[in-house]
């Protein structure tokens, strides 16, 4: 490689870049900003655009932004009226609503069943906890669809819950277990349960056990210290799993569409059929710039709280 | 400074009648095969520094940790203060601790933290308020009590930590190498501020230490450990000049050790005949060994005068030799003397007059050694 360094047109490039402020950790460090600019921000942008027009028949099926009326007047319409229309419909009000309640009630359900899943991995003997850590992860190796449609065929009328439960003659007649409320929490719960115990394992492993101990010595009791010790110093990792449940989980469409009742309102779902049985691409871009503005300020208040945390950590 | 200490200080131990305040009673503690702990009884008595002196792995923290409930003995019992405590949780002993790591909570203040044992017990606010600052003040932490721990230097944790494990008054503190975290000074320093606060407050304190000179300073006797026993207890005295082992003469200070027979065993005195010296000890006390057995004498460098002149004398108790290696520390000099048959011995001498200029011994002298009768050990095992 040194040959090419000597090159003089290398010299001349790597200084010129350097003038402009590139250098290879700058460069290194713009790619996931390049990533996210391209194919985060710019399409943010154009869905922005599209939830300010008007809806149109004809391809786009929406009114561009910007008119020329005349060789130099430029008419820029900002249309508000599909924000408006979302709050006045109480649809998406429920919905949105909806999508807050059951990704909550997931989140909390994740929360209590991951916790104890991953205090217990972290507490296991080492052999044995990188086995139970790629069980966590092991779904992954499947499609998530694929997933999803099995419990289809474990939950129906005739599936393998109520077969086995009839054969067994603890029940006669089939308990209707999908597309109820049910169905959806159940499905929300196990997709998204290794997001939460995988940010919890690695905040419970850093936790130094003599602080138990410590306690323990001052007279704590032990459920006490899990309150007053273990969960303060391992409200990161609670942070971060709740955050990566509820956040995909608000705007969360194959489960509710798949395991859900017909009628159950959430907010992916409105999106959906507002894109492709109404064809409604400015309602239905209002929709998602609702959703993440919804999403954007509770996500910056729990940034702060977990930077505060950190600092006090250190 | 350890004398003075002893001496002004009733010495429990040697009163047959007097009650021990933590009685360890034949306590054994396995993990799978491995003994950590192996049958020790020891007696602890109200007042005390005792100092449990190993190396790492010997067990020491081990029955700490099993006297702070930490660890449940496999046999054997805890007793406190007339107490068995062997199956209490440690929540509900009357002992606190220090730990290493000092374990203080990252999350709270340095008040907070103080204050944390005295909320487990639900007292009156007022009350807490009052103690803490009490007790910061005692470990002169007060201008601190807003801070948070990763604010504070390594010798202001630990404060907070000794601070935090006495708050609640504890009838013994147990402390796991308090010390270790700290650099020389600082641990000098520490340990005379230690000593006072023990005496202020009359708690009685186990100390476990890797470092002899810690124990030296600190104990009113100490437990040397060895492979999950106790090997010898005594005064810091006793274990320096009266080691019953090689192992223990050995681990503390430094020790020059002949392997002997012994040719002459009377009530008073013996002599030992070591092929390693080339010569003859005399040693004024007497051992129970038969005649002619195995035993070691351990001489301890700074007890070995060197000069140039043969020593006057019947020829016991000296030896001749030659300078190999000199160290100078300042304060004193080392010198490695290597002796007919090859054995090195480490002679250490006080450097009372100034070096630099002079007449003084040097590389490659042939030179005497020579001991009093009473400084030699015979030890048996």
């Amino acid at each position: 490689m040194a040959w090419i360094r000597a090159l003089g047109p290398y010299r001349w490039a790597t200084g010129r870049l350097r003038g402009w402020g590139v250098t290879g950790r700058t460069a290194v460090t713009s790619v996931p900003y390049l990533w996210l600019l391209l194919f985060f921000f710019v399409p943010f942008l154009i869905v922005l655009k599209i939830s300010v027009s008007g809806i149109r028949l004809g391809m786009p099926p929406y009114d561009p932004l910007v008119t020329w009326a005349a060789a130099q007047v430029m008419d820029l319409r900002i249309n508000m009226a599909n924000y408006s229309f979302l709050w006045e419909d109480a649809l998406y009000r429920n919905a949105y609503l909806n999508s807050l309640l059951v990704a909550g009630v997931s989140t909390v359900l994740c929360l209590l069943i991951g916790y104890p899943m991953a205090y217990g991995i972290v507490r296991t003997k080492p052999s044995m906890r990188n086995l139970l850590l790629l069980l966590v992860m092991l779904p992954f190796w499947t499609s998530f669809l694929l997933r999803v449609y099995a419990w289809i065929g474990i939950l129906k009328n005739n599936g393998l819950i109520n077969n086995l439960l009839m054969s067994m003659g603890v029940i006669d007649e089939p308990i209707v277990m999908l597309q109820t409320n049910f169905a959806v929490y159940l499905g929300i719960v196990y997709s998204y349960l290794p997001f939460m115990v995988l940010p919890l394992y690695t905040a419970i492993e850093k936790l130094d056990l003599s602080l138990l101990e410590a306690a323990s010595d001052l007279g704590c009791r032990p459920t006490k210290a899990f309150f007053t010790i273990t969960v303060p110093l391992t409200m990161t990792g609670i942070v971060a799993g709740c955050m990566l449940v509820f956040i995909p989980a608000v705007g969360e469409f194959v489960i509710p569409a798949l395991l859900g009742a017909p009628d159950s309102l959430m907010i992916g779902r409105v999106l959906w059929e507002e894109f492709f049985n109404n064809r409604d691409w400015p309602i239905a871009s209002a929709v998602a710039i609702a959703m993440l503005l919804l999403l954007v300020f509770p996500i910056m208040i729990l940034q702060r709280v977990q930077g505060k945390q950190m600092e006090s950590h250190r | 400074m350890a004398n003075t200490r002893q001496d002004d200080r009733s010495e429990p131990w040697k009163d047959p009648g007097a009650m021990p305040y933590v009685r360890i009673d034949k306590v054994t503690k396995k993990f799978g095969d491995f003994v950590a702990v192996d049958d020790i009884t020891l007696n602890i008595y109200r007042g005390e520094i005792f100092c449990l002196l190993g190396g790492s792995g010997c067990g020491k923290t081990t029955l700490l940790r099993v006297m702070a409930g930490f660890e449940t003995p496999t046999a054997g019992s805890i007793w406190i203060d007339g107490v068995d405590v062997t199956a209490m949780p440690p929540y509900e002993r009357p002992v606190n601790m220090m730990f290493q790591s000092y374990a203080l909570f990252p999350h709270m203040t340095v008040e907070q933290n103080v204050a944390f044992g005295l909320r487990q017990d639900k007292l009156p606010k007022q009350e807490i308020t009052e103690r803490v600052i009490e007790m910061l003040k005692l470990v002169r932490m007060n201008q601190f009590a807003a801070r948070r721990p990763h604010q504070l230097s390594g010798g202001q944790r630990q404060r907070v930590a000794l601070a935090r494990s006495l708050v609640k008054r504890p009838k013994l503190l147990l402390l796991d190498e308090p010390l270790a975290a700290l650099d020389k000074k600082l641990r000098e320093h520490t340990q005379f501020e230690l000593i006072n606060i023990q005496e202020t407050l009359g708690v009685t304190f186990v100390v476990v230490t890797h470092d002899q000179e810690e124990a030296m300073t600190l104990a009113s006797r100490i437990g040397v450990m060895n492979h999950g026993e106790i090997v010898q207890v005594g005064t810091p005295t006793e274990i320096y000049e009266y080691p019953v082992t090689r192992f223990v003469a050995d681990f503390i200070g430094s020790v020059n050790m002949f392997e002997g027979s012994l040719i002459e065993d009377e009530p008073d005195y013996v002599r030992v005949e070591s092929a390693e010296l080339g010569g003859i000890f005399h040693v004024g006390h007497g051992v129970s060994a038969a005649p002619n057995a195995t035993v070691w004498v351990a001489l301890r460098p700074e007890k070995i005068h060197v000069s140039r002149e043969r020593p006057e004398g019947n020829g016991d108790n000296r030896v001749a030799g030659v300078v190999a290696e000199i160290a100078y520390l300042g304060d004193q000099s080392i010198y490695l003397v290597r002796l007919a048959g090859g054995r090195m011995v480490r002679v250490t001498q006080p450097n009372i007059v100034r070096q630099g200029g002079g007449d003084r011994i040097t590389w490659e002298e042939p030179v005497w050694l020579s001991w009093d009768s009473s400084s030699p050990v015979v030890v048996t095992q």
